[in-house]
This record gives structure tokens, C-alpha cells and sequence, in this order.
């Protein structure tokens, strides 16, 4: 019994992570109904960024984000302005097939610079810390710090979302491009912040990625995958709806693996599919999607 | 199809001049494929067969994305399936090998039915990765399968394999035929529904879902059936793809690089016409043999290249000279002639 409460609190914890990569991906999609297809792959580019600095410099993966962050946040909003704000329009096959098409390139390039070896960031001992919560249950610091910034990032966001003049912009561009161009919004510029808000969140879960696992240049399409499911599950236009569709995700894929190791992911895509097949527009809907 | 009015005369024109000299030309090519095995090297026979399974997913990928605006990233799914019917129906059932290509295509489209009652809920680009999850789905569950080989794969038992010739030559004659029969059958199909009703309904949705609605056109299942009969010539091309190959293993089956490379050659050649694809497979032939040393930066090369056409020329290749020269050697489109009267 106490196995199962366990399997549950790790893929909980697990649906934290899942929860950081979905964000970014509904953030660009609420705003511009982009999907982005690179998303994943952007996940392990900063991963390796962040591999980069912590090897050049010896800092920690967690002092490298003030590299990362911004480094990620530049390339979001200039590749947004440069490559994919010419995509949009009514026709959906433009940005699905360019950042299709991005995604192979950055794969590749990793692949080439980096080769196909596993990677991972290292923080020493604290990445086996535990609290012990009774006898048999124990949580990892770790873990629970992923868990707990996915919490605080999200209701910062609802933050910027609902409070800031950043946000009105980017509620108001969602709503109805031409209309918040009239009103003075230049919204090639605020789906470019859009794009850098993502990467920040990007930037934030591709370390704690290679903190967590193993990466290489192969593991964004399945991060990817992740993300979607989560958002989804979810239910668009609702922070907290894919935060609750990363903890689904998480649950689904523990219990999967204690069954047998090579159900994990079989039971998280499961999961995904039984949802839409029951509630299409996800368990926590805000927007309709069309 | 000519219509007399005081104004003048009418007339519907379906064939051009490139058509009319195409349709020549074609058939003497064909003449000469078909004689492959009286005068081609085995491994020229073998890169053959590889063009004409590529140029055929490539068609399959066309008709789904390019006409009913269903961007599929998961089309693997159904390549992997048509395999591991290819090896079930070979190992499980008296069915031959060639007859497993057709059956293999029929138990796709009925697997298409609930894997579309799932994937036709997600819109635009949620439908993409929807596809995509489908296809890990379907990766993962067979590598589940013992009796399939599991994770590890399977071979085509020797028996299976002498049965479809008892020589080696003899065996590539008849795999190469098989091939270039199905890409002719599927070419042929898929030109004989563009020029259907069928296919007026699927240019008209292409062009503008809202139009084509508002003229009567009932867009969901014009899509399903195209969603329906890709899956059928998908799943019998995978069949045909692991026959060549003679062996299957779940990483082979569904890898997503059968749609990547069907994506690069469908942009690049342009999609929403027929010879986009045939010109793209060729492009992409005639780079990989010397670039393929590269490796990586291949595959870099042809996603920036696939990038940059999507942004600066998004109608492809044949799109671009189509336009130019006004050639169409596969009309499937109309034209008003118009004569006044003397």
C-alpha cells in the first residue's frame, strides 16, 4: 500500500517538471496559437547552454540560469521576430512545418557539436537529499523544490497575465491582432516577448531537466510530447489546469512503471488519450479552441 | 463539354499540352522501369524501390496535408503497422507475402477509425503532435508484443521468403515489380480522386474551409475519408517497405524520420500538387547519394532549406515553375474556354 502512496507522491512531484515544460508551450499558443514543435528541443538546447556555462565558468547549474535565462530569452524573442512572426496567418501549415523543420536543425546541430553521449548537471549531494515523512515515505529535496517553483512561476505568470500592462497586451493581441494594433500594440513585438517568456520558462526546465535525468541531443520530441499531453489534459487557456495535467501525466507514469518498467511512458500516453476521448477540451477548459 | 450561348461558346478544358506530351513520355518511362530487372544491377534495382516507396508515402503525405489541410507528424504510426501486418499475416496465415500488402492496407484503415475518433478532436496544430503521440503509442505497445519480438524485433522466416521466389534474382524482380506497382496504383489513385468531384471538394477546402463549407461541402468527412484512405495506402506502403527490408523491430517500424523525410520532400517539391513530391523525391535522392557522408549536416541542410522555402517561396519547387511556365502535367483542375462568336 505504501508503495503505491510513494509511486503516487514521486509522479506528483514528477508532474511539477511536466508542468514547467507545458507552460511555456500554452503561453506561446494563448497568445499567437502557435504550437510550437521545436519546444522540446529548445528544453535540452538549454540544457546544454547551461552545460556550457557550468563547464566554462565552474559555477552551479542553478548560478548558470543568470546566464541562461537571458541567453534563452534573446534567441526566443529574435528567432520569434525573425523566423516565425512571418509564419502566422490564417494558414496553419507555414509555422507547423518551420518549426518542424527547426526542430530537425537544432537536433542535428546539438548532435553534431555535442555528440550523441549522455549529459547530465551535476549539483553534488543535495540531488540525493530526502526528507522522510514517515517510516517508509520519503521526498526528495530536490524534487520538491522542481515542484514548488512550477507553483511559484505559475501564479507569477497568472501574475503578469492579469495585472501588468505586459499581460493586457498580451490577453488583448490573443483576443484579436488587428483590434490591439489599433490600439497602439505592435504586436510583432509583444509575440516576441511572448516567444522570450516561454524561453525563460524553457531555460528553467531544461536545468532542472539535467539536473533530474540524463540528456541528450535526442530526448526534446519526447519532452515535447510531455508538454502537449499536459496542456491538453489541462485544458487550454489554464495555468493551473496544465499544472494539473503535468501531475496527471506524473501520477499516470509512476503507477505505469510499477507495474512494469515498460509501461512509464505507455501509461502516460494512455492516460493523455483517455482524457480526450472523454473530455476533449481538457478537465479544466477557460478558452474555446477554435 | 461545351455550352453555346448568344454570348458564345463555352467550353471545359481538363487536359493541357504538357499533359497530352507528359502522358507520352510517361508511359515510355514506365516502359522502361518496368523492364528494370532485364537491365538494372541489383543495387540500382534496390535504390529504385527505395525512390518508389518514398515517392509513394510522399503522395499519401500530399493528399492528407496538402489537400484535406490534415498535417499528420505521426504517419509512422501507420508505416509501423503496415510492417507488422506484413509479418503477421506472413508468419500466422497461408496469406503470401504479396497478397499481405493490400491486407495489410485494409486492417489500416480500419485501425484508422478509432485512432481518428481520437486525433480529429485536436484542431490545427494540436492535431500534429496528437498524430505524433498515436504513433509512440502504437511504438510502444508493439514492443510489447513477444510473439512479434518484442523490443528486440523479428525476421521474416526463411519459408516466408522462399515462397516469393526461389532465387535471390528472382526474389528482387519480384519485390521491385510489387513496388513500382504500388506506386503507380497509388500515383494513378490519387490523380483519379483529384479530378473527381471528390477532389474539387478537397481543392475547395484547401483553399478556403469557410468557402467550401458555405458551398456544401461537408469538410469533416471529405477529411475523414481522406484521413481513412491515407491511412490504407500508408499502412500497405509500410508492408511493401518491410518486405524489402526482412526484418522489424519497433525503433525501425515507427520511426518518425518515415514522415521528417516525407515532410522535406512534399515542402520542397510543393505540396498541394502531384509533381511536387515526384520532383522533391528526386531532389532528395540526387543530394543524399553525394551527401550522405555528411550525415547530420544532411539532415541539417534539408531542414534550413525546407525552412527558408516555407518563408520565402511556401508553394515549393513546382509550385514556383508551375507558375512560370504554366505546366501541369497532371491537371486536376478545370478550365473556362471561351470563344466568342464569329
Amino acid at each position: 500500500m505504501i508503495e503505491w502512496v510513494n509511486s503516487i507522491l514521486q509522479g506528483v512531484l514528477t508532474g511539477g517538471l511536466y508542468a514547467l515544460f507545458a507552460t511555456g508551450l500554452a503561453i506561446i499558443f494563448g497568445v499567437m496559437r502557435l504550437v510550437n514543435i521545436t519546444h522540446g528541443d529548445f528544453i535540452v538546447l538549454a540544457a546544454f547552454v547551461a552545460l556550457v556555462v557550468v563547464e566554462g565558468t565552474g559555477v552551479g547549474p542553478f548560478v548558470s540560469l543568470i546566464a541562461v535565462i537571458p541567453i534563452m530569452a534573446v534567441f526566443g524573442y529574435v528567432l520569434q521576430r525573425g523566423v516565425l512572426n512571418p509564419t502566422l496567418g490564417p494558414d496553419l501549415l507555414p509555422p507547423l512545418l518551420v518549426t518542424f523543420g527547426l526542430s530537425i536543425v537544432v537536433q542535428n546541430l546539438l548532435l553534431e557539436v555535442f555528440s550523441a553521449d549522455s549529459q547530465r548537471l551535476k549539483i553534488g549531494a543535495f540531488e540525493t537529499l530526502s526528507i522522510n515523512l514517515t517510516e517508509n515515505l520519503a521526498v526528495g529535496v530536490f524534487p520538491l523544490i522542481i515542484f514548488v517553483t512550477a507553483v511559484v512561476l505559475i501564479f507569477a505568470i497568472q501574475l503578469v497575465f492579469n495585472r501588468t500592462s505586459l499581460g493586457r497586451a498580451f490577453r488583448a493581441t490573443s483576443d484579436d491582432p488587428v483590434t490591439a494594433q489599433l490600439m497602439g500594440i505592435d504586436h510583432s513585438h509583444v509575440y516576441g516577448l511572448a516567444m522570450a517568456l516561454a524561453l525563460v520558462l524553457v531555460a528553467i526546465a531544461g536545468v532542472f531537466l539535467g539536473v533530474r535525468t540524463n540528456f541528450d541531443p535526442s530526448v526534446g520530441p519526447s519532452r515535447l510530447l510531455f508538454a502537449f499531453e499536459a496542456v491538453i489534459m489541462g485544458g487550454l487557456g489554464s495555468l493551473w489546469g496544465t499544472l494539473a495535467g503535468g501531475i496527471i501525466l506524473g501520477v499516470a507514469q509512476n503507477i505505469g512503471a510499477k507495474i512494469d518498467p515498460g509501461f512509464q511512458i505507455l501509461a502516460g500516453h494512455i492516460a493523455f488519450l483517455v482524457v480526450l476521448a472523454i473530455r476533449p477540451n481538457g478537465l479544466f477548459p477557460r478558452t474555446r479552441d477554435d | 463539354m461545351t455550352e453555346a450561348t448568344a454570348q458564345g461558346r463555352y467550353s471545359v478544358i481538363r487536359s493541357t499540352r504538357a499533359s497530352r506530351g507528359g502522358a507520352v513520355a510517361g508511359i515510355l518511362l514506365l516502359l522502361i522501369l518496368a523492364a528494370a530487372p532485364w537491365w538494372a544491377d541489383r543495387a540500382t534495382m534496390r535504390l529504385l524501390v527505395e525512390i518508389f516507396y518514398i515517392l509513394a508515402l510522399a503522395q499519401m503525405w500530399n493528399l492528407l496535408a496538402g489537400y484535406a489541410g490534415l498535417v499528420s507528424v505521426g504517419q509512422q504510426a501507420f508505416v509501423g503497422l503496415g510492417g507488422y501486418m506484413l509479418f503477421a499475416l506472413a508468419i500466422f496465415t497461408p496469406v503470401g507475402a504479396a497478397w499481405s500488402i493490400p491486407l495489410a492496407g485494409l486492417i489500416g484503415a480500419v485501425v484508422s477509425l478509432p485512432v481518428a475518433f481520437l486525433v480529429f478532436r485536436l484542431r490545427g496544430h494540436y492535431f500534429a503532435i496528437g498524430t505524433w503521440v498515436v504513433a509512440e503509442v502504437f511504438l510502444l505497445g508493439f514492443a510489447q508484443i513477444q510473439t512479434l519480438g518484442g523490443g528486440s524485433g523479428i525476421s521474416l522466416p526463411v519459408s516466408v521468403v522462399r515462397d516469393i521466389a526461389s532465387s535471390r534474382s528472382g526474389r528482387d524482380a519480384v519485390i521491385y515489380l510489387v513496388a513500382l506497382a504500388v506506386v503507380i496504383c497509388i500515383i494513378a489513385i490519387v490523380y483519379g480522386l483529384l479530378r473527381s468531384r471528390h477532389g474539387l471538394a478537397l481543392t475547395a477546402i484547401r483553399d478556403s474551409e469557410e468557402a467550401s463549407a458555405s458551398l456544401g461541402v461537408d469538410n469533416f468527412r471529405a477529411k475523414l475519408m481522406i484521413y481513412i484512405f491515407v491511412a490504407f495506402g500508408t499502412t500497405a506502403i509500410g508492408a511493401l517497405i518491410f518486405l524489402t527490408k526482412l526484418r522489424i523491430s519497433p525503433a525501425a517500424a515507427f520511426d518518425i524520420n518515415w514522415t521528417t523525410t516525407v515532410i522535406f520532400i512534399v515542402v520542397i517539391g510543393g505540396i498541394g500538387t502531384i509533381e511536387g513530391p515526384i520532383i522533391g523525391t528526386l531532389i532528395y535522392f540526387l543530394l543524399r547519394e553525394p551527401l550522405a557522408q555528411f550525415g547530420t549536416w544532411y539532415l541539417i541542410l534539408l531542414g534550413l532549406v525546407a525552412v527558408v522555402i516555407m518563408l520565402k517561396a511556401p508553394q515549393g519547387i513546382w509550385g514556383l515553375v508551375a507558375e512560370r511556365w504554366d505546366l501541369r502535367f497532371f491537371p486536376v483542375q478545370r478550365r473556362l474556354r471561351f470563344e466568342p462568336p464569329d
